[in-house]
């Protein structure tokens, strides 16, 4: 029942973090060509150093990172009066009540604690790219649109949720739907971050630790399942290349853009 | 400081299998934390390059046959992209190491390719080979019919007015997406040690190593960012290369010609 399970859970994952990467990345835009300059660098830098690193060191972090992030917070506020140093030597020990999910919780909640650290982790890396997207979007409107909406005595704040916001979007398409795929091929690294997605059953159910050293008498099955898992993730392309191809083409319909005539 | 030397020593060139063959249990200094994954970077950088650079070869070569007029040519080539474009490199790394495995009780040839060094060679080989076809394949679309037309009219024809007028072109337009598909590249061969391919007497790259010290400590905010640091460094030097070379490609037109903008990267 699991190994069925896991597939949605890779879908329900693509379906939550997908918005929420998309928020991310606006609130990195907006940030990055800020006129407040601590805010600029704040988003500069974090749209470069996520890109400039490999998503999977993310992921990696950010599950541990996260995890004793929350719980030294919790710490702060449930414990006041506690006097051991939270590090020690190789352990990090909070007090009982701060610890998450709380050790008497019941399974579910452990599940869905590392679901939504999976969802934030992934959130706050595809943010990044998400962000690049909008923040090149955004200097994509035509300049004569801006300055319009300047003549007719329109605020910074009013021309930037007024005029630019509404038409960034056809600019950024082509960028985002780049990264809903990108987003799709992360998925099986969902298995890093402790949720049991479709990898993680193929690793659990193949058994044998280093099969290396191993000498299978037959075939072994894993190949196939790896081949099933390689269709699945091709059709789940394809499907999606042809709906955002159709999107692609509603968006741009009568557009001063070349996608527009052409 | 000489505690830090000998370090270097023991551990500097660890990931490949020479020095101290223990890896440091306890007490971690900051300076063993750098040591060992500057070391695994040097998996990184040999894996990264070499694809690369056989990859630039096969690219073209598919990108060609991508954009014949003749179908024997042109189909096969769309599946090989559609293929390593269209499924995640994590499973193709478990697959192709399973496959190695299974070739490799007929035909003990196949006993190299179950190791990193080569297996997942192949592997980053012919998926940068995809990737980069597809750039090319949009930039030998792009290349200006008026370059074409000129080059007829000095009466060049076929492969003299390829390799003359038309490859010079694409390379030219396809250049910055192609420095974007270097760097990740590059961040992609982080992912080798974390699929099917085991690390030989723990001799892995430099994530395998940070997330070494980072199971061992229990304290992610050492490795990471110095992995990050590293990664970031390479990132750099890459971009520098390819803008040396992309100077040399554009070395005849004017200077204040704006570059374009890279488009949005893929990753893996």
């Amino acid at each position: 029942m699991g190994f069925y399970l896991s597939f949605g859970t890779v879908l329900l994952l693509l379906a939550i973090t997908a918005p929420t990467a998309l928020a991310f990345g606006f609130g990195g835009a907006a940030a990055a060509r800020s006129n407040f300059l601590p805010l600029r660098w704040f988003g500069k830098t974090y749209i470069a150093v996520v890109r400039g690193v490999p998503d999977i060191a993310f992921f990696l972090f950010f599950v541990i990172a996260l995890d004793q992030g929350f719980e030294y917070v919790r710490h702060q506020i449930y414990c006041p009066d506690w006097d051991q140093p939270i590090r020690q030597g190789s352990d990090f020990v909070v007090c009982k009540a701060a610890k998450l999910p709380l050790s008497s919780a019941p399974q579910w909640v452990h599940e869905v604690y590392g679901f939504f650290t999976a969802v934030l982790t992934f959130a706050i890396v595809f943010g990044a790219f998400a962000a690049n997207v909008l923040y090149g979007a955004m200097r994509a409107v035509p300049h004569g649109q801006v300055e319009t909406a300047q003549a007719y005595g329109m605020t910074n704040r009013q021309t930037f949720w007024r005029i630019t916001v509404p038409q960034m979007w056809v600019y950024a398409l082509p960028g985002l739907s780049n990264l809903w795929m990108v987003l799709i091929k992360a998925t099986p690294l969902l298995f890093l971050l402790g949720v049991e997605d479709i990898v993680y059953w193929a690793r659990e159910l193949g058994g044998s630790k280093t099969p290396r050293y191993t000498a299978y008498p037959h075939g072994d099955w894993r190949l196939w399942y790896f081949l099933g898992l390689l269709v699945f993730y091709l059709a789940f392309t394809k499907v999606s290349e042809f709906f955002l191809g159709k999107l692609m083409k509603r968006l741009t319909h009568g557009q001063a853009t070349l996608g527009g005539t052409s | 400081m000489n505690e830090c030397l000998t370090t270097i020593g023991d551990y500097g060139l660890r990931a490949v299998g020479i020095g101290e063959r223990l890896l440091p249990k306890t007490d971690f200094t900051l300076c063993q934390h750098f040591t060992l994954i500057g070391s695994g970077m040097i998996w990184n950088i040999y894996f990264g390059a070499i694809a690369l650079v056989i990859g630039f070869v096969l690219a073209n070569a598919i990108a060609l046959a991508k954009a014949s007029r003749y179908p024997f040519l042109s189909i096969p080539a769309n599946w090989f992209i559609l293929l390593f474009r269209g499924s995640p490199l994590f499973i193709q790394f478990f697959l192709a190491y399973f496959l190695f495995l299974n070739l490799k009780q007929s035909f003990p040839l196949f006993s190299w390719f179950t190791s990193a060094w080569a297996g997942a060679l192949v592997v980053l080989f012919l998926n940068t080979a995809a990737y980069s076809a597809e750039i090319f394949y949009g930039a030998l679309q792009s290349v200006p019919r008026g370059e074409v037309e000129a080059a007829d009219a000095y009466g060049m024809s076929g492969w003299k007015r390829f390799i003359r007028v038309i490859w010079p072109t694409s390379m030219r337009l396809a250049w910055p997406a192609y420095t974007n598909e270097a760097i990740f590249l590059f961040h992609a061969t982080t992912l080798v040690f974390f699929s099917g391919f085991p690390a030989w007497q723990q001799r892995g790259d430099a994530l395998y190593y940070a997330n070494y010290f980072a199971d061992k400590t229990f304290n992610p905010f050492i490795p990471y960012p110095i992995l990050a640091g590293y990664f970031i460094l390479l990132t750099l030097i890459i971009v520098g290369i390819f803008g040396l070379i992309n100077r040399r490609l554009n070395r005849h037109l004017p200077q204040s010609a704006r570059i374009k903008r890279p488009r949005m990267p893929l990753i893996r």
